[in-house]
């Protein structure tokens, strides 16, 4: 494990990807053989079960520092980051235990089902004898929440040169279903096991935001236009039999969308087909919050079925009778794609994604203003001549996203973020003016510089008016812009509101709290979507 | 009545009618020692140690009307008795003792409780009131013994200078600057930016005895530096002074860099946790050994410091002041 917690720390001191991919890159070249594929699996987000849960943990954890449970819980607002502040704050080991990483998680995995008092023992037993970077490593394998700035492409990457294997290869048999017990190091980079599994489905191609003026991107001919869906990704992949549905964060999720287990029947095998899932009721798309009351859900009732149906909306096919092509061109593509559709017996919950008809530029540019009236984000600009690539390349796909919609707002609470921010007052409550009082409309934590944040940061420590536990109530004086997606009204809010995706645009140095926005003009808003919605 | 009391204007000795580390103009301000958010300029008249005088005339003027006492020597002002004791902080760092009428209070400013090989260790000075700061006043904050940090500090720049790296450590002019030199004089030759090299002088000029090294000048050339170790203060961290460099390596040395989020907040590219502040066993260390009955906490983890001692046993309170900022300093003085 000690290999592991130098690569660890290696990984966190560098903010450079090459330092990153040579770090993992070396480790994959020297670190034990059985090490390896659990590595992979970790920093790609496969979880095992949770031996012990968390709870317990910490409880162990407090115990045996002997520090009373709150001042644990001021470390871990200080800390933010629950594995970490237990390594911190434990005595120091008595003994050293050199342990291989794989041991480790098998052990770990053993104390599923057994009594507290076993797992424990276990847990002590292992504290005492690990340093304080290899402790939070161990912890962080109990809770198997391993974010390490490690992204999946760079670890890809490192494989692939590590390997000398084509990336899109290793990142298909990364995806692919496996487990870390029953495969080793060589036998992932070379894939073996796609090749047998139904399921796997091909790295998503994924769009740059439009940098530029669209007329820079040459001919209109060359490109295809269609509107920018706000659902999520996900890919239909149907082979020998088996329908499965795959998310954007590679997670299957075929048991959430009934409305789609049609396809079973109706798909010939050896079909994978990428479009956005989206809320979709009397031909219309709806709003993403709408849609949201779908996701994540384990079991979906009737009336969700009923008020909220799905639909796929396709805008590619990445393998036709069993056969992959991705390698050919956008135009053919979409050929193909709508002959398979065409045969299907159900065109209502499964629908081509239009491809926008334009003339000009300027015209798709007055069209792309019309988005909101279809609920979608904007234009997705493809060239026709373009390959279906693994992940983000420039230059052959856009997204040309509508402006959001915006709201000043002031700061009235800050509170200490977590993992990276903590230690720094990063996450902002925000509001708006409703006559005499100031009321919450949305919370937010990214847009600022660090410099910005560190000025942020000593406006609250010098203004906190006052404290409940982490959050600090501030004299409402600094005026942000607060971006938004969407408005959508709200029960739980006491605005009556809610903002969609809220974050900051820019500080608005130049205005006083006396020039915010007003509750009202969110709710003219707010109409205005909903009359759009209704056209 | 009480021997110290907190005003708007910083921590006030009525019967003595001084300050100690005021942050508004006062008459006599008693300085801990000079990191710029204990001392501030306009005041009439400043007594330290020694060894801070350097610092102040430096920093403040060179015509500063400073007053001087050494270590354990007593004087009398308005009849209350006063002496200074060693924080063990930075050189010439003192806590401040105050005696009227059998009650005693000390007011340590900042201190650690060990060692550093440079500042005079701080020593125990028993007392009815103490007031103590709480910078990492936090269990999760145990510092491994310099021994242990500057081994890692020598490997970092071992490896560096193999990968012909140039090493640059970032530390605070006043205190860390000269821990590191007297901690990592060796095969190394140890480069200096200009504000550390002029604070070495004075210090030198006034007797510290500090190993040599060079100040960065422009006619140094670049494949030199390399070869050695760089000390500069945080201002120049993220410069444009650091693109002159072959291949920097960036070292951050603060407690602050104990936590993960302290290290990847900071875009450095090493973290060690070497603090002149004292860790969490530090600070319960040094109030117990104080035997004091009432404890003022000051800037830090203010909070949940002062509970855990009531909690404890020890009568703590917080106190509002304006120390903890000894970033600013830094900053403002390139």
């Amino acid at each position: 494990m000690k290999r592991f917690a130098e690569l660890i720390q290696q990984l966190e001191m560098s903010n450079k990807t090459n330092d990153k991919i040579a770090a993992l890159i070396s480790y994959f070249s020297t670190a034990d053989e059985k090490d390896k594929p659990y590595v992979i699996a970790m920093f790609t987000g496969k979880k095992p079960r949770r031996p012990v849960p968390t709870a317990l943990i910490r409880e162990w954890a407090v115990e045996l520092s002997g520090i009373p449970a709150w001042l644990f819980a001021e470390c871990y607002h200080s800390v933010g980051d629950l594995s970490e502040t237990i390594a911190l704050i434990l005595p120091p080991p008595d003994h050293h235990t050199d342990r291989k990483l794989h041991e480790w998680i098998t052990d770990l995995a053993l104390l599923n089902g057994q009594s507290d008092a076993v797992k424990k023992e276990f847990i002590h037993q292992a504290w005492a004898g690990l340093s304080t970077p290899e402790r939070f490593i161990f912890n962080k394998l109990i809770s198997g929440n391993f974010r390490i700035g490690v992204s999946g492409k760079m670890l890809v990457n490192a494989i692939a040169r590590q390997s000398n294997t084509e990336s899109s290869k290793i990142m298909h048999s990364i995806m692919g279903k496996w487990s870390p017990d029953e495969i080793t190091y060589q036998e992932l980079v070379e894939g073996k096991h796609v090749n047998t599994d139904n399921s796997w489905p091909y790295p998503f191609c994924l769009a740059y935001a439009l940098d530029a003026a669209p007329a820079d991107l040459g001919e209109i001919r060359d490109w295809q236009a269609e509107w920018k869906w706000d659902g999520i990704r996900g890919q239909i992949v149907k082979r020998n039999g088996e329908l499965f549905i795959w998310s954007r964060g590679e997670e299957l999720i075929t048991a959430q969308f009934p409305e789609l287990h049609f396809l079973k029947d109706d798909l010939p095998d050896g079909t994978v087909i990428d479009g956005e899932i989206l809320a979709v009721k009397d031909g219309n798309v709806q709003l993403f919050s709408i849609l949201q009351q779908r996701l994540n859900r384990k079991t979906i009732s009737k009336s969700q079925l009923r008020d909220v149906p799905v639909g796929f909306y396709v805008y590619d096919i990445l393998e036709h009778e069993g056969n992959d092509i991705r390698k050919e061109d956008l135009a053919s593509r979409r050929k193909k794609l709508e002959e398979v559709l065409a045969r299907l017996s159900n065109q209502q919950t499964i629908l081509l994604s239009p491809v926008i008809q334009f003339d000009n530029w300027e015209q798709l540019a007055e069209l792309r203003e019309t988005s909101r009236t279809n609920n979608s984000e904007g234009i997705m600009l493809k060239k026709l001549s373009s390959l279906y690539h693994s992940g983000r390349k420039r230059g052959d796909w856009w997204k040309w996203k509508i402006n959001p919609y915006t709201v000043d707002a002031v700061m009235i609470y800050a509170q200490k973020g977590s993992g990276r921010r903590a230690n720094h007052f990063t996450d902002y409550t925000f509001a708006v003016s409703d006559g005499e009082h100031l009321i919450t409309i949305a919370k937010a934590y990214s847009g600022l510089t660090d410099n910005e944040i560190k000025e942020v940061d000593s406006f609250v420590r010098k203004n906190a008016l006052e404290k409940f536990g982490p959050v600090r109530t501030v004299k409402p004086e600094l005026v942000f812009e607060i971006a938004f997606e969407g408005i959508a009204v709200s029960k739980r809010h006491k605005a009556g509101l809610a903002l969609r995706f809220p974050r900051i645009m820019r500080w608005r140095k130049d205005k006083k709290v006396t020039e915010i926005n007003t509750l009202d003009d969110l709710r003219q808003l707010l109409a205005s979507t909903y009359a759009a919605e209704k056209e | 009545m009480a021997l110290i009391t907190f005003t708007n204007k910083g921590i006030y000795c009525k019967q003595g009618d001084f300050y100690i580390d005021p942050w508004q103009p006062v008459n006599l301000a008693v300085t801990t020692h000079g990191h710029s958010d204990h001392v501030k300029p306009g005041n009439k008249g400043y007594l330290c140690h020694d060894l801070t005088k350097p610092v102040l005339l430096q920093r403040l003027g060179a015509d500063l009307p400073v007053q001087t006492l050494p270590y354990g020597k007593e004087i009398s002002i308005n009849g209350v008795k006063l002496s200074l004791f060693p924080a063990g902080h930075v050189i010439g760092s003192a806590q401040v003792k105050l005696e009227y009428k059998g009650e005693i209070c000390v007011i340590s400013g900042d201190y650690k409780t060990e060692y550093d090989g440079i500042s005079t260790a701080f020593e125990p000075v028993r007392c009815h009131t103490f007031v103590s700061e709480s910078t990492f006043g936090l269990p999760i904050y145990k510092w491994q013994p310099q021994a242990e940090i500057f081994r890692q500090i020598r490997n970092w720049v071992t490896d560096n200078n193999n990968q012909l790296k140039t090493s640059v450590l970032i530390a605070y002019s006043l205190g860390k600057a000269q821990r590191l030199i007297k901690n990592l004089t060796g095969d190394q030759a140890i480069y200096v930016h200009q504000s550390i090299a002029n604070l070495n002088e004075a210090f030198i000029h006034a007797g510290v005895k500090l190993p040599a090294t060079i100040k960065i000048t422009p006619d140094i050339k670049k494949e030199e530096l390399q070869k050695g170790i760089v000390i500069v203060p945080p201002a120049l961290a993220d410069g444009k002074w650091m693109k002159n460099l072959l291949n920097p390596s960036t070292g951050i040395c603060s407690g602050w860099m104990s936590v993960r989020a302290g290290r990847r907040w900071q875009s450095a590219d090493a973290g060690f946790a070497l603090s002149d502040h004292a860790d969490w066993p530090g600070l319960l260390t040094a109030i117990k050994n104080t035997e004091a009955g009432k404890v003022y906490v000051t800037h830090g983890f203010v909070s949940p410091f002062s509970k855990y001692l009531n909690e404890q046993g020890i009568s703590a309170r917080e106190v509002v002041t304006r120390y903890g900022n000894e970033e600013e300093e830094v900053l403002k003085e390139t």
